[in-house]
């Protein structure tokens, strides 16, 4: 039976389910508005560590385990695990790995690897070759910056349209049996470019990726934004959000009423983060823990959620490289 | 061989001539259609982009201009003072002008370096912007903080390496506008 | 003067940093070479007589040091002073900056932000 729908979707026959969910922030994070939706808060941004890099490491090989354990299994129930950050060569995943020994792929999708990882955990498992997978992501404010940007301890200022790089992290864990909501669709996200140069402008640069993959998501499976109780996007912010709603609406499709972004959703005016925030992490820590509390509870029925990526490194930028960028989308349902 | 057939022979060569000519012709004419396409297509690609970057304008907040101004005066105004205070001080002691200015210079970039260090120069940016950009403690910071941020990596390719990445390129530039115009001032003379 | 020549400098680092896409490295690499230019055209040195630290202090006053320094030392000199004045001028600056640098870099480590 082909399962493929439309240009770029999928549904599931079997659709798999989302067990168990796990995350954990930094204390910025733990201050903001999603407090009391986060496992662990780390006191600060090392944790007793020797350097960001290692602590984000330590960030989600603590989501894994948490979420491994909180749906009572083991680390060997778990066939697979599908995983990425933001730094070069996927540093901080590669050591995570390193200690928990289980198989694994590592993933790129800058901040659409959360959504990525889910997309791929489910068509192995509704293929039938798996019966558990891991999907996680993490990102470390700290660390990003110091790579992609300039030292944290530079005195320049950020501009309004700015997003905050989220320090935490994700883990799904995604099962053949068991209970929770359920990943029935997916989409896969086409490389969109629409010429945007500012590496601060990450929700410009990456709303018509988005808009991209929710017009064909919709197109694919011949539903109408209503159809869901809420669409969420990974890290656009406000500046992306609103370009979002806009973009969609000159091609016809209201989603005003029921979109939000969870770059948006993180932290509170009072913190200073400009336009949101960003991050792999983004998604996934609200995903993870909000969305998914919102889910088991039937608050939330059915949603689409969208992990959004920039996929420009630090040398394009410098070579004045324009900022291609990605969005991927799954259709979770209670 | 007749002599016909070798008038044969040369009439299937012209004529192969011309067919390929004529395909030459067709392909050059394909070309310059699918160059026109190509090049509309990216004046449209480009227009997108254009229409596109003018949404982002309209909808992206702009800096509060007018805060800015006020801090990065205040602030750079007050740093510049403490340079004249320490200058004249040094002054008093019976310095020549130029040997006060040195030390005034000394001092600024010490407490640029030691606020950077303490954490509280980034503090201290994120409202003045230039006005502790620009003044030489601005410098100092720019020194500081990815020599102290890059230490994990070591004290060679981390600290001593990366000491210059902002202030690589001010002293590069600063040198070579001072030979280019000592070199026009040299020839002048 | 002081007060307002160096604040004013460093308003057109902040129109420069909010107005165009220049990054705060290059507003200094530009107020470098400004300084250096203007100080070669003779401009320099009668604001630095006016506002004293207030145009020394900025980045600019670099360029200026940098440009009188040679100048002087191709006066003394004649042609080695192209390659000795610069640095000569700047020296006590560029020191202080780079050891003062390095013992603050092993002496402290960054806090970074989300704490």
């Amino acid at each position: 039976m082909n399962k493929k729908q439309g240009m770029q979707s999928v549904v599931f026959a079997n659709p798999p389910i989302i067990t168990s969910t796990a995350n954990i922030v930094g204390p910025m994070e733990g201050e903001g508005l999603l407090q009391g939706y986060f496992d662990y808060i780390m006191p600060d941004n090392l944790n007793g560590l020797a350097s960001w890099e290692q602590c984000e490491s330590y960030l989600m090989e603590y989501a894994i385990k948490k979420a491994v354990a909180k749906e009572n299994s083991e680390m060997e129930d778990i066939d697979c695990v599908f995983a990425g950050d933001l730094l070069n060569q996927l540093m901080s995943t590669h050591f995570a790995m390193k200690n928990l020994k289980r198989p694994f792929l590592g993933l790129y999708g800058a901040c659409s690897t959360m959504v990525e990882g889910m997309l791929l955990s489910a068509i192995l498992l509704d293929g039938g070759f798996f019966n558990k997978i891991v999907a996680a992501a993490s990102s470390h404010h700290d660390a990003a910056e110091r790579q992609y940007r300039f030292p944290n301890e530079l005195g320049v200022q950020r501009p309004p349209g700015a997003q905050w790089t989220v320090t935490g992290s994700g883990a799904v864990v995604v099962s053949k049996l068991g209970n929770g909501p359920r990943i029935t669709t997916a989409t896969i996200g086409k490389v969109v470019d629409y010429g945007i140069k500012d590496p601060n402008a990450m929700g410009p640069a990456m709303a018509p990726a988005a808009v991209d993959t929710i017009w064909q998501h919709l197109q694919d499976t011949e539903r109408v934004p209503t159809y869901y109780d809420m669409i969420f996007t990974g890290d656009l912010g406000s500046v992306g959000r609103d370009l979002v709603i806009q973009l969609l609406q000159e091609k016809g499709v209201d989603i005003s009423a029921n979109y939000q972004d969870c770059g948006c959703m993180i932290y509170s005016e009072e913190q200073d983060a400009h336009a949101g925030a960003s991050g792999c992490a983004s998604s996934a820590i609200v995903l993870c823990g909000f969305i998914y509390k919102r889910l088991m509870t039937s608050k939330l029925k059915k949603i689409l959620f969208l992990g959004t990526g920039s996929l420009h490194s630090t040398t394009s930028y410098q070579q004045k490289e324009s900022i291609p960028c990605i969005a991927h989308a799954v259709s979770i349902e209670m | 061989m007749h002599i016909s057939d070798l008038g044969g022979q040369n009439k299937k060569r012209l004529n192969y001539k011309i067919a390929q000519h004529r395909t030459y012709n067709l392909k050059k004419g394909d070309n310059m259609t699918n160059e026109i396409n190509k090049k509309q297509e990216q004046t449209q690609e480009k227009m997108q982009q254009l229409e596109y970057q003018n949404k982002v304008d309209n909808i992206t907040p702009k800096p509060p201009l007018f805060k800015n101004i006020c801090w990065a005066f205040v602030v750079g105004g007050l740093i510049c003072i403490l340079g004249q205070l320490i200058a004249d001080y040094f002054e008093g002691l019976g310095l020549s002008k130029k040997d006060a200015s040195a030390y005034a210079t000394a001092i600024l970039v010490f407490l640029g370096s030691f606020f950077t260090g303490l954490g509280l120069y980034d503090d201290l940016g994120k409202r003045a912007g230039a006005g502790s950009i620009v003044p030489i403690t601005g410098f100092a910071n720019s020194i500081v903080a990815p020599a102290m941020e890059f230490k994990r990596e070591g004290y060679v390719f981390g600290v001593g390496a990366k000491m210059f990445v902002i202030a690589g390129p001010v002293l590069v530039y600063g040198m070579v506008t001072a030979f280019i115009i000592g070199l026009i001032y040299w020839i002048r003379q | 003067m002081v007060f307002v020549v160096g604040g004013g400098l460093c308003v057109i680092g902040q129109l420069l940093m909010d107005l165009t896409a220049l990054t705060p490295a290059h507003v200094l690499v530009l107020f470098v070479v400004l300084g250096g230019v203007l100080s070669g055209l003779g401009l320099y040195q009668p604001l630095v007589d006016i506002a004293g630290a207030g145009a020394t202090v900025p980045l600019l006053g670099f360029g200026h040091a940098l440009v009188t320094g040679t100048i002087e030392d191709i006066n003394n000199f004649g042609f080695l002073g192209i390659f000795s004045g610069a640095l000569k001028a700047t020296a006590t600056g560029i020191m202080a900056a780079v050891v003062f640098g390095f013992f603050m870099a092993v002496l402290f480590n960054p806090k970074g932000k989300g704490g």
